[in-house]
């Protein structure tokens, strides 16, 4: 589903990714791991296509489509959702109105039909449900005045509503009491394990792993993948630091 | 008339030329100027074609003398060129034709401009007995003057006067000389005088004691002649508990050369009475490198005489190359309201100034200003506004916020709000904010599946939104579109 090879990207003319191959398939989970400063937030950016990240070398495709070549809306389109690390917020907006009009545009990149806000709502209800979020979430303005909690299982809401192929979620486990880490955990197994999908997770840390399983484990140290293995990986990187699996 | 079919099929060259302007065309409809420039006989030119009384003719010759001792008001924040008022026909008017009984006598050419303006569906519907339609009362007037004016039996069975204002003149003089010129007076700045002296036409309403007017009134112009300006008059009174909505759009063909627009609108209520007044305005803004657009110098005032009044002003401004205005409320009846909800997009070389004064007579009366200022490409914005509190006024309340959001590196916003009280015991407040659209926004709305025109008129329309929520329901649609249109090429 994305296969990246040998990714070179520079922000603010700085090389940060240095060489990054990695290649996810339908059905798989996979983890990034790595100290601050390895790039993991930088290879989320690029692959979302974010002004101001650009790819010097390598390349990345989607479902075999060029994925640097598309502009950001057009890769949500094609069925890549980004999670973020600190959600934004748009005041004025609910959610609901937010998501109707993302999701009605990428049924237009795809050149399906838009759902009404009858069918919308009804589509948002049920994910709602399914997540055990309160739709009162979803009338307010897109994060705004959320906790850090409430921002990241709105993301989980969001990427329910929008239904991705591929989910990369950037930290999405930081700054979450354990209720809410579970509920986060919930959520991207009842999303996004099925067949068909996949999930790239960021993280710093173990804990969010004991809620999903990786069928991956990879360590990202210096812009380059330096060690893949199972989910044992991520236990041993718990237990002994990155700099001694890195080195 | 040749030599006019001449200029109008020149205009309408020009005007399918560029078409990136939605409305920016030009009808071909012959055209009756008065003379170029602007001398007392342009003014007893326009009095005589309209069949004016003498004290009308007097009025405006008043105004006349009176404008031409004036200068040019130059306090704005804005950068205009000086105007050449020999240079414009000021009275420009479809040819007469007889009396107009309903919409199907009515020019088949004009009722296809309102068409391509997307008026008529709710009267459409109307007109063809389909039930259940919402019903508005269009006032249509048409570079100058009121074609036609639907609803006015029904109007009339609930005692509701609304008219063009040159019939009222004629029709009802002692209402007219009343009021017309007592909240705007004939000398009050250049622009309000020289829109005494040569109005084309307007809209009159008047609603009686405890009526509450059946439909929403709306009066859609559009200026269709090339060079001529448009100086609109609108007069409302609503007499003591009556209610009138009021809702105002205006859109204008595309020119090269700027058109001036200098309209004066006056309002009253009386007792217990109340006025919702909704503009969408979208006039031509000039094109990317700032040539060519209106030129929008308004007088709107409201006149809060009546005891427990109110008057709600509701603008979304997203047209004209430079827009001058401050609907304002003089609260004069103790407990009266005033309102200002506002909306203000500029974009590439654009300029608005525009605000309010809340001028607090009366005790205990109280005031709203929304004000929201969007500014992008190298545009200006500026609100300036008055609260003003009289020694006697006890116990007067204002609440003030003007936020501004900036698009870009080069425009402009600034806030320029004046307060002045002279009562102790008045609570006024004032809150200011000054934003931009984050990258961060922008990036988080595409890579929900938005593109970056679709985020930013988003998240524009969040930013508007306690402003748009005042409008009437059909038009805080058009008004959302709008704002998205008004902003197009203003993200890279």
């Amino acid at each position: 589903m994305l296969k990246i090879e040998n990714l070179h990207a520079t922000v603010a003319a700085k090389p940060i990714l240095k060489g990054l191959s990695l290649t996810i398939n339908a059905g798989e989970i996979h983890a990034i791991m790595g100290p601050n400063g390895a790039g993991k937030s930088t290879l989320s950016y690029v692959l979302g296509g974010r002004p101001g990240y650009e790819v010097t070398d390598g390349s990345a495709t989607f479902d075999g489509a060029d994925l640097l070549d598309m502009e950001p809306h057009q890769r949500a389109a094609a069925g890549l959702f980004l999670g973020f690390q600190y959600p934004v917020e748009i005041p004025g907006v609910s959610n609901v109105q937010f998501l109707r009009e993302a999701l009605n545009a990428q049924r237009r990149g795809r050149g399906e039909e838009p759902l009404s806000g009858g069918e919308f709502l009804k589509v948002a209800r049920e994910k709602a449900a399914l997540l055990k979020m309160d739709m009162d979430m979803l009338k307010r303005s897109v994060n705004v005045g959320f906790s850090g909690g409430e921002k990241k299982r709105n993301e989980m809401v969001q990427m329910g509503i929008i239904d991705p192929k591929l989910a990369i979620l950037d930290e999405t486990d930081s700054g979450l009491d354990i209720d809410a880490l579970r509920t986060v955990g919930d959520g991207i197994n009842t999303i996004m394990r099925r067949p068909g999908k996949a999930v790239l997770l960021i993280t710093h840390y173990q804990r969010l792993l004991d809620y999903v399983q990786p069928d991956f484990v990879h360590v990202l140290a210096a812009g380059r993948i330096v060690k893949s293995g199972g989910p044992e990986l991520a236990r041993e990187l718990e237990e002994h630091g990155y700099a001694e699996i890195a080195a | 008339m040749d030599d006019v079919k001449i200029k109008d099929q020149a205009a309408h060259d020009a005007a399918a030329k560029v078409a990136d302007y939605e409305h920016g065309w030009s009808a071909d409809i012959e055209t009756d100027f008065a003379p170029k420039g602007l001398t007392e006989d342009t003014v007893r030119f326009i009095s005589a074609k309209k069949n004016e009384p003498d004290w009308m003719l007097d009025w405006r010759l008043n105004a006349f003398r009176h404008w031409q001792t004036m200068e040019t008001p130059d306090w704005a924040k804005l950068n205009v060129p000086p105007i050449d008022y020999q240079d414009a026909y000021y009275y420009a008017a479809p040819k007469p034709k007889p009396k107009l009984g309903s919409l199907d006598e009515v020019d088949p050419e004009i009722l296809e401009v309102y068409k391509k303006l997307g008026i008529p569906i709710e009267e459409q519907k109307v007109l063809a007995g389909v039930e259940g339609a919402r019903r508005v009362a269009v006032d249509a007037v048409f570079d100058s003057v009121s074609v036609a004016t639907t609803f006015r039996e029904e109007l009339k069975r609930a005692g509701v006067i609304f008219l063009s204002i040159s019939e009222a003149i004629r029709e009802y003089p002692d209402l007219v000389k009343k009021w017309l010129g007592k909240v705007v007076p004939m000398h009050d700045n250049y622009f309000a005088a020289l829109n005494c002296a040569v109005f084309s036409d307007g809209t009159f309403v008047y609603v009686p004691e405890g009526v509450r007017c059946p439909m929403e009134l709306s009066t859609y112009f559009r200026i269709n002649a090339e060079n001529t300006g448009q100086f609109e008059r609108t007069l409302i009174i609503a007499d003591k508990g009556a209610y009138v909505s009021y809702l105002e759009g205006c859109t204008a063909p595309m020119r090269d050369e700027n058109q001036l627009h200098a309209a004066v609108v006056e309002l009253v209520t009386l007792d217990d009475a109340e006025i919702k007044y909704s503009t969408v305005q979208n006039w031509y803004p000039g094109n990317a490198d700032g040539l060519g657009g209106i030129y929008n110098f308004v007088t709107k005032r409201a006149l809060c005489q009546g005891k427990r009044s109110k008057v709600s002003w509701t603008q979304v401004e997203t047209g004209s190359a430079v827009t001058w205005k401050y609907p304002s409320c003089v609260l004069n009846g103790d407990d009266s309201v005033g309102e200002f909800y506002s909306v203000a997009v500029t974009n590439n070389y654009q300029q608005a100034d525009t605000g309010t004064k809340m001028i607090h007579n009366g005790k205990r009366t109280r005031s709203t200003i929304v004000s929201k200022g969007i500014s992008a490409g190298k545009s200006n914005n500026t609100y300036r506004g008055i609260v003003r509190v009289a020694p006697n006024a006890e116990g007067v309340r204002n609440f003030t916020q003007c936020d501004s959001l900036l698009l870009g590196s080069l425009s402009g916003a600034h806030t320029v709000p004046y307060i002045e009280v002279r009562n102790p015991t008045a609570t006024v407040e004032h809150e200011a904010t000054t934003s931009k659209i984050s990258d961060d926004q922008l990036f988080y709305a595409m890579q929900r599946g938005l593109d970056a025109e679709e985020a930013v008129a988003l998240i524009v329309n969040g930013f508007a939104k306690e402003v748009l929520q005042q409008l009437p329901m059909e038009f805080a649609v058009e008004a959302q579109k709008l704002l998205g249109i008004s902003l197009e090429g203003s993200v890279g």
